[in-house]
This record gives C-alpha cells, sequence and structure tokens, in this order.
C-alpha cells in the first residue's frame, strides 16, 4: 500500500445470514483506490458491486454483516469503527451517490436545508456561511441561478438537476472519496453524459477520489482510470482501463466487453455470455465462473483461483497461473 | 393553493346541505311535528293554525329552505320534551362535550404517536413488542367494557376517581369548565382514558408501520450516509414524512370522537350532548336528533377542513398549485 492510497480493501467478506445458512455477497474483496483515482466497478447484477459500496460506507442493512477482512481509509481501519465514529466518517470523509435522485431527496425540505444540514453537522460554519457555501456548491455543481434555487423544494427540480443537487449534498464536507452508486442508471441518456463529466471534472479539481459502480461500460472506458470487474462476489479481473477494455484476460471480462456494441464495423450479432450468474445459494465449487467458460478445465472445478499479477493487472483465473500460462494470454 | 381551499371548503359545504336535507326529512317521517307539539287534546283548529302558523302548508322547498336558513343562525325550533330552544340546549351541553372529546384526542394522538415512534425506532426491542401486543387488546375491546372495568378498578375498589358526572363546573361567560376544579379534572380522568383509548391504539400502530415504511425510503439511506446523527433522521426527517397519511387518518378519527361520545357519555353520566341525544332518542325528539345530526356533520366538515390545510402545511408538493406534481 503506498502513499497516494486513500481507500484500501483487503479480503473484504459480506454475508447474509439467512434460516437457511448464511450468503456470501462478497467473498473475500481486495482492491485500492489511490488518491483522485476513478475505480470504476463493473459487473451484473448481484455481482457483489453495490454491496462493497455500501460495506464501506458502513451502511450494510441487516441481515447483512461484514464477516471478515478489512477495509483502511488513509491506512485507519474504518471497518471495525463504533457506529457513532463510523457516522461522522460518512458525508465528511467517504459520501455516496445513490442510484435515483427522485428518491434520494426528502420531498419534505428545501434542497438548501438538506445542504445546510449536512454541511453544519460536518463543518463549525454557522447557518449563514453554511448557506453561502451551499449556494456555492449548486453553483459549481452547475445549477442556475443558485441564489434562488437553494430555497426549492425536490420536486421543483428535474431528474438531472435533482441529482446535480445529490452531487452537491455528496460534496458538501469535501470527502476524500465518493462512492457513486450507478449514478446515471436513473436519468434520460442525454443527461447522463453531463452528471458523469461533471463527477469527473469535480473530482479532479478537488482532487477526489472516486469509486464508480456501474454496469455501463461505457461509462468506465470515458472515466474511469482503473476498472474492476466483479462477478458472483468476487473480484475477477482488475488493472487499467485501457489493458482491461481493450485486451482483457479474464474469460468472463472478455465475455463482458465483447458485449459491447460497436458503431464502427459490420453490424454483427453481439457475442453473449451462455448461461447465467449463479445464484449466492449455488455458487459452484472452484471458479464460480466455469459452469459459463469455454476455457475451463479441470483445475477450475476444484480449486479456487486468487488474484494473481499479470503485468499491468491483476486476475484470478487459472489460465494465467502456472506453466503455459504465456500460451494462453 | 387558494382553488384547493375553496374546492374543499366547496365540498364541506356539499356536505352540509345533504345532511341538512336528511335532517330536514326527519320532521317529515319520525311522527307528525303538529301532534308531537300539541299533544292528543288539541282541536283541530288549534291543530290547522299550528300548521299555519309553523309554515307547513308551504311547498316543501320553501320549507327546507327556511330550515337550513334557520339552522344557519343557529335556530333549530324548540324541543319537543323540555319546551327550551334546542340552541340554548346544545350550548348547555356542548362544553362538556367538546373538553372531553378535545382531551381524548389530544391524549391518543400525543401517546398515539410517542408510542408508534418509539414502537417503530425500537422495532425488536421487548418493551416496543409489548406494547404492541397490548394495543391489540385496545383494538378489539369494546370501548363500554374498558369503562366499566375503569369504574370497577378506580371508582369501586380503590375509591380514587368519581365514577359519574362533571364533578365542580366554573362558568366562563356561558362556558362551563370542570378543568378548573379538582373534582372536574378527576372526573374527567376515566372517561377521557375511556374515549382516547381505541383512537390511541389505532393512531399507535398507523404510525409505527407508515414509520417503518418511510424508515426505508432512499432518502432516509441517503441522509445516513451523509452522516446525519440518527436521531435526526428519525425525529426530523422520517417523522414528518410519516405524519401525512397519519394526519388524514387521525384527522377522520378525532371527528368520529367528538361527535361518537355516546357510549363514553352513557357509561360516565357524562352531561354532554351524546346524553342529550340518547334521551332525544328514546322521547322522539325530533328537533334535538336533527341538531344532533347537523352538528356531527359539521364536526366532520370542519375537521377534514383543517386537515387538508395542515397537509398542505407538511407537504410542500401541494403548495406549487401544480397537481401533477403532487404524488
Amino acid at each position: 500500500m503506498s502513499d497516494t492510497t486513500v481507500l484500501s480493501v483487503r479480503d473484504l467478506t459480506v454475508e447474509f445470514v439467512t434460516r437457511r445458512g448464511a450468503l456470501r455477497a462478497l467473498d473475500q474483496v481486495s482492491f485500492d483506490i489511490g488518491r483522485g483515482e476513478v475505480l470504476g466497478v463493473v459487473g451484473e447484477s448481484g455481482a457483489g458491486k453495490s454491496v462493497t459500496g455500501a460495506a464501506i460506507i458502513g451502511l450494510i442493512d441487516p441481515p447483512g454483516r461484514i464477516a471478515g477482512g478489512e477495509i483502511r481509509l488513509d491506512g485507519a481501519r474504518i471497518d471495525d469503527l463504533p457506529p457513532e465514529a463510523m457516522r461522522k466518517v460518512r458525508g465528511k470523509r467517504i459520501a455516496m451517490i445513490f442510484q435515483d435522485p427522485l428518491t434520494s431527496l426528502n420531498p419534505l425540505y428545501r434542497v438548501g436545508e438538506q445542504l445546510v444540514e449536512t454541511i453544519r453537522t460536518h463543518t463549525s460554519l454557522n447557518a449563514a456561511e453554511a448557506r453561502q457555501r451551499a449556494i456555492a456548491l449548486l453553483d459549481e455543481v452547475g445549477i442556475p441561478a443558485p441564489e434562488r434555487r437553494i430555497d426549492g423544494y425536490p420536486h421543483e427540480f428535474s431528474g438531472g438537476m435533482r441529482q446535480r443537487v445529490v452531487i452537491a449534498l455528496a460534496l458538501c464536507a469535501e470527502p476524500e472519496l465518493v462512492i457513486a452508486d450507478e449514478p446515471t442508471t436513473a436519468l434520460d441518456v442525454s443527461v447522463q453524459a453531463q452528471i458523469i463529466a461533471l463527477i469527473k471534472r469535480i473530482c479532479k479539481e478537488r482532487g477526489t477520489s472516486v469509486m464508480l459502480v456501474t454496469h455501463d461500460m461505457g461509462v468506465i472506458a470515458e472515466t474511469a482510470d482503473r476498472v474492476a470487474v466483479m462477478y458472483a462476489g468476487r473480484v475477477a479481473e482488475i488493472g487499467p482501463v485501457r489493458d482491461v477494455v481493450k485486451q482483457p484476460l479474464h474469460p468472463y471480462a472478455q465475455g463482458l466487453m465483447g458485449a459491447i456494441p460497436s458503431l464502427e464495423g459490420d453490424a454483427t450479432r453481439l457475442v453473449q455470455i451462455p448461461g447465467s450468474m449463479p445464484r449466492l445459494s449455488a455458487i459452484p465449487p472452484g471458479c464460480a465462473f466455469n459452469p459459463r467458460c469455454s476455457r475451463a478445465f479441470a483445475r477450475c472445478h476444484v480449486e479456487r483461483p486468487e488474484l494473481i499479477r499479470v503485468g499491468s493487472r491483476q486476475v484470478a483465473c487459472h489460465l494465467y497461473d502456472g506453466p503455459g500460462a504465456e500460451a494462453a494470454a | 393553493m387558494l382553488a384547493y381551499i375553496l374546492r374543499s371548503l366547496m365540498q364541506g359545504l356539499v356536505v352540509m346541505l345533504a345532511v341538512a336535507f336528511i335532517a330536514f326529512s326527519m320532521f317529515r317521517f319520525v311522527g307528525d311535528p303538529v301532534v308531537n307539539m300539541l299533544g292528543q287534546e288539541a282541536t283541530l283548529q288549534d291543530r290547522a293554525e299550528l300548521t299555519e302558523r309553523l309554515g307547513l302548508n308551504d311547498p316543501v322547498a320553501l320549507q327546507f329552505a327556511r330550515f337550513v336558513g334557520d339552522a344557519a343562525r343557529g335556530d333549530f325550533g324548540i324541543s319537543y320534551r323540555q319546551g327550551r330552544k334546542v340552541s340554548a340546549l346544545i350550548m348547555e351541553r356542548l362544553p362538556a362535550t367538546v373538553e372531553l372529546a378535545v382531551l381524548s384526542a389530544l391524549f391518543a394522538f400525543v401517546v398515539g404517536v410517542s408510542l408508534g415512534v418509539y414502537a417503530a425506532i425500537r422495532r425488536d426491542g421487548w418493551i416496543a413488542n409489548l406494547v404492541m401486543s397490548l394495543s391489540l387488546i385496545g383494538v378489539s375491546l369494546p370501548t363500554f367494557l374498558i369503562g366499566i372495568g375503569l369504574i370497577y378498578i378506580f371508582a369501586v375498589e380503590l375509591r380514587w376517581l368519581p365514577s359519574f358526572g362533571r364533578g365542580d363546573v366554573v362558568m366562563i361567560g356561558w362556558w362551563s369548565t370542570g378543568l378548573l376544579t379538582k373534582t372536574g379534572l378527576q372526573s374527567l380522568v376515566m372517561p377521557v382514558l375511556t374515549l382516547g383509548f381505541l383512537q390511541l391504539t389505532l393512531i399507535m400502530r398507523l404510525v409505527r408501520s407508515e414509520m417503518l415504511e418511510v424508515m426505508r425510503a432512499d432518502f432516509i439511506r441517503f441522509a445516513r450516509a451523509r452522516g446525519i446523527p440518527e436521531r435526526r433522521i428519525e425525529f426530523r426527517h422520517a417523522l414528518r414524512n410519516t405524519m401525512i397519511p397519519v394526519i388524514t387518518i387521525a384527522g377522520v378519527q378525532l371527528g368520529g370522537v367528538i361527535a361518537f361520545a355516546i357510549v363514553t357519555e352513557t357509561v360516565f353520566q357524562w352531561p354532554g350532548l351524546g346524553a342529550l341525544f340518547v334521551n332525544a332518542v328514546q322521547f322522539v325528539d325530533v328537533p334535538v336528533m336533527s341538531a344532533y345530526l347537523l352538528f356531527v356533520a359539521f364536526v366532520f366538515v370542519v375537521t377534514s377542513l383543517v386537515v387538508d390545510l395542515v397537509y398542505v402545511a407538511l407537504d410542500p408538493r401541494l403548495r406549487t398549485g401544480n397537481p401533477a406534481m403532487a404524488k
């Protein structure tokens, strides 16, 4: 872990306790996010993307719980903090942006009230100063006439504008890390690009790190510095976005990238990964991807692959491990 | 906004007219008012004179208009049985019922909301579970049984509280209040508990389920993600959202408390409007009955109007005047 690492996740395991035993939503997930870096996290629904974000910010709903591993922010563990100490981390040092801006804001309070409340929770500003700060934030996220709009109610804003307000709320206390959980999924396509550009610009200006959870590979390719591909609660491949998108190593990542439609070239049928992701209660032994993998061999059915370093990235696949690995690549 | 209030007012007016028509019809269908007023030994001439004097020979529509006009001025005629103006009888009984009902409503609302919030926040605590179980008893026990049970325990066995009546009252102008004397307050305790208990349990259960629902909302999760203290999330963000549906139901319920204090007033021999109505029914005292009917309707119309206004105060989405924006 280097000096520039903001967030370090090691062997993070999250379980949901049910009547029929514990289900592992996350199984020994490890990754780092550097200062000012944008880490994209992709994967199918249920791969554990959102759970990872919730675990980092300490908001896993019961019966879920962190069953193992550790999360470090600037080198200090935060996964075992008492609730009150963790609350002070939330919003101040780690912020979160949710999927649906229409439901993320309390409909009964003016956006200014919600901004001022958040600012005053984390700083010692008085009401007037907090209001000034709120107006400046709204201006920064591109809300026109912020000194007037600050007294508007959420329902008076459009979807894209509300997501801008949500971003302003997340940035209130200048956090080191912003977790954006599918921030554009609920928005119009025309607005999506603006919001992504906004998140990217603001975080670059402030040196804020971003964990961008999405299943939109286009967004990842445009925005992220590095990308982590998740599958069935584990990291399949993680590395610089150029390498992973252009030349993925893990068969699952290859399938995922192959499924992106391209504007150039012939309109051929998109590649499809056969089958579907296993339920958490029925993850096969060995590599979780083995039932769907065209290149699976005997070892894949017995031994679970760990993340190993291959060039600039890490990949969890037996194809790149041991003798003959290069040939497979 | 103004249109919204005007619409509520118009609706209230229509309801009042409809009820007035029913109240008016009672005079025509429940016995003959002339016979009722003159008794058995009247001559035919007496009857003809009275019929003319009461305007009963006029067209029905005119009679109804006259009835509505009189009622709007607070004139409900003369009680058959007591021979006094109905308005005076009502004014005399009104303070007792209003004090009882308002205190019950207040008791039900304050305690109900507090317990409901507690039960929602400490969802798995044993006290919350105990309160929830006990509330089932409140929902299923009939009011008169609770009243009689209270009388048995606190008036008969323990002898702490009086079993009937209002105790000593003090006159403030025409308003008689039991709030200023010791016996008056003591007399209020059991009737208030009895009348408010059912509403309390209903409000409590409603608040709990609404609050649990709101606590699952995205904006609560986002407030948590911003590090807002949990107490503030519960009492500022969640409670106000909880209260919007609760106010509607509670408002209608509280109207019911004022209107239907009859059972409680009967059990405790409370000298209020409910008791007046029960006596009026026994003696087919139609003017009193129809006035009571109008009073009940009036209470409901006013409470629902107040509920609408509180609604607007609580929910900014209704204030913009754009109904499409309100959910």
